[in-house]
């Protein structure tokens, strides 16, 4: 008797044991987010929320240091937009072709072969930005130099394309059969099968794709601190360099007094970059459920 | 036959543009490989790192350093994220608790790299007092990995068929026997595939081990958790930017080869174990 209830105590603790092995995910999330938070907001005692979304970054400025983010805002955005603008596209088809139209031995080799891209680290496509990408569109542009925000969102679109792949393809084949022979019961073509049926039954899986992969395109790092350009200025065109949020933080922080403002403040825009991915992920996590519940 | 000409056209569309990016990949891949190869030779793998005549160093120490790297991180993810798994998969019913923490692996999957690195550096650098060091980017990198060794952990689980479960249960076995001796071993070949693949992404990272230590040069080894250490990726990112050197480029290019080619045969074992396991596999 003594033994059984000793093997249930023993049971309890292993299962709890795994319990807080899954609680720790918890913790590490609020973690990031507390560490962020207490240290970036008390950059706000000295600088103002005004002076923060001000058109100037200059925090080494010798006597009055800039810190408004919006020329960094921008890096980012410009950078989001246009590498999504390439690889949305260019996912969604490549997805269709794969969970629709290739020939399953193709499909075998293209599904792995795309996510092997995944596996290139991003200062391997940051270098051959550097060495390939960067001077070729300089001389297509006739510009003087290649680093600027449109070589960098075409690498990062490259980054981006795995993920969008990957998932769309995924809520395309699990469109249900019957909807494709329906459509096809009645004439429909394979075209008109795959844009009236198709691709509307599995849109906001597509969308929550697309968003995943803003997720990723707005996190990269390597890429865009090595041919981006690193500019502090307001972004006018596609062909002037840029600083993102990301770049800013890898090239600042080595070089801040540990605890001081700028120090701070890179935690701030380290909090702004965690805010946009956590709304980014969990709007994409609401499109996919509710996808999923509507079925 | 209008339709038919459309379909055709839109069908050859497509076929381009999933082929379009993995050729552009090839084709920048190759050409790294031009470029790299060049400086590929015995000193360049097993010398030392010479920081004023580059052409007379090697990347060993870089070598070390990412390897005792992707060690740290598989000591310090792989079992976190295991456990976290058999929880979900084994011991969970759908209560609210659960659907918190798949929500927060979705998103943690999802915080940028240089999120982790500043996150590492407030918590392990200064907090801890670890200094920038091979243990606080190894705990950094691992909290980054976690959600991956997850997600493999959990689809190895889920292949595991329920009479492996049941038939123990029913001869009196308790949960966690069960586990033990017979879901473990059945999936084990699977997580641990998955495992590896994270790591060797964990181990292409450049980012968070900018904040927490990694150095373009040291003497010797890292022989101590809280040395700091040299990386392959950050050897090339710090070799392609800010080096004057006029063979820097050449020299970025043959370590990123080296990278490259580690976290490709990773992957590729993983996933030719995964693939001999699921033909031996008689469920």
């Amino acid at each position: 008797m003594g033994n059984a209830s000793g093997e249930g105590v023993k049971e309890r603790l292993i299962a709890l044991f795994f319990a807080a092995n899954g609680i720790l995910t918890i913790v590490i999330l609020l973690g990031i987010f507390l560490f962020l938070a207490i240290i970036g907001l008390q950059a706000f005692y000295e600088i103002s929320i005004i002076e923060f979304l001000g058109m100037d970054w200059n925090p080494d400025a010798y006597g009055e240091p800039a810190w408004g983010i919006l020329p960094l805002l921008a890096g980012t955005v410009y950078i989001a937009v246009l590498s999504l603008i390439i690889a949305i596209p260019l996912g969604v088809a490549s997805a269709i072709y794969i969970a629709e139209i290739a020939s399953p031995p193709l499909r075998e080799i293209l599904k792995p072969a795309i996510e092997m891209i995944a596996a290139i680290p991003s200062v391997v496509l940051g270098l051959i930005g550097l060495i390939i990408l960067a001077p070729w569109i300089a001389n297509i542009f006739n510009l003087p130099n290649g680093l600027n925000a449109l070589t960098a969102s075409i690498l990062v679109a490259i980054m981006a394309l795995p993920t969008i792949i990957s998932i769309s393809e995924d809520v395309i084949r699990a469109v249900p059969d019957s909807y494709r022979e329906a459509s096809l019961a009645l004439g429909s073509t394979r075209w008109q099968t795959v844009s009236g049926v198709i691709v509307p039954a599995a849109s906001s899986g597509i969308v929550a794709a697309s968003m995943l992969g803003l997720g990723r395109v707005v996190g990269e790092t390597m890429v865009v601190l090595m041919v981006a350009g690193n500019s502090r200025l307001f972004p006018v065109s596609i062909f002037d360099p840029v600083r993102p949020i990301t770049s800013t933080i890898a090239i600042e922080i080595k070089e801040v007094v540990q605890g001081d403002l700028h120090f701070q403040v890179l935690f701030a825009l380290g909090l702004i970059l965690f805010l946009m991915t956590f709304a980014i992920n969990l709007a994409s996590d609401i499109f996919l459920t509710g996808r999923q519940m509507g079925r | 036959m209008n339709e038919k000409i459309k379909e055709n056209i839109y069908f050859t569309i497509f076929r381009f543009c999933s082929f379009l990016s993995l050729v552009i990949l090839l084709f920048f891949l190759l050409f790294v490989i031009k470029l790299g190869v060049g400086v590929l030779d015995l000193n360049f793998i097993t010398g030392m790192w010479q920081t004023q005549d580059i052409t007379k160093g090697g990347i060993f120490p870089a070598i070390v350093g990412t390897f005792y790297l992707g060690l740290g991180v598989a000591v310090f993810s792989v079992p976190v994220g295991i456990s976290c798994a058999i929880y979900l998969n084994e011991y969970a019913k759908n209560t609210g608790l659960v659907r918190v923490i798949r929500l927060t692996i979705r998103n943690l999957a999802g915080v940028p790299s240089i999120v982790y690195g500043l996150f590492g550096f407030a918590v392990f650098v200064q907090l801890l007092q670890f200094g920038t060091s091979l243990l606080a980017a190894a705990l950094t990198l691992a909290a980054m990995t976690i959600p991956w060794v997850i997600t493999a952990s959990e689809e190895a689980l889920k292949t595991v068929p329920d009479g492996f479960r049941e038939g123990a249960l029913a001869l009196g076995a308790t949960k966690w026997q069960v586990i033990r001796t017979n879901v473990l071993p059945a999936a084990l070949p699977g997580m641990i595939t998955g495992s590896i693949i994270g790591l060797a992404r964990a181990m292409g990272e450049t980012a968070p081990i900018i904040i927490v230590g990694a150095t373009f040069y040291m003497r010797g080894l890292p022989d101590s958790l809280f040395d700091k250490f040299m990386a392959l990726p950050y050897h090339v990112f710090i070799l392609a930017t800010q080096h004057n050197d006029p063979l820097a480029e050449e020299y970025a290019a043959g370590t990123a080869l080296v990278l490259v080619i580690l976290i490709f045969l990773m992957t590729l074992i993983a996933m030719i174990v995964r693939y001999n396991f699921r033909k031996k596999r008689k469920w």
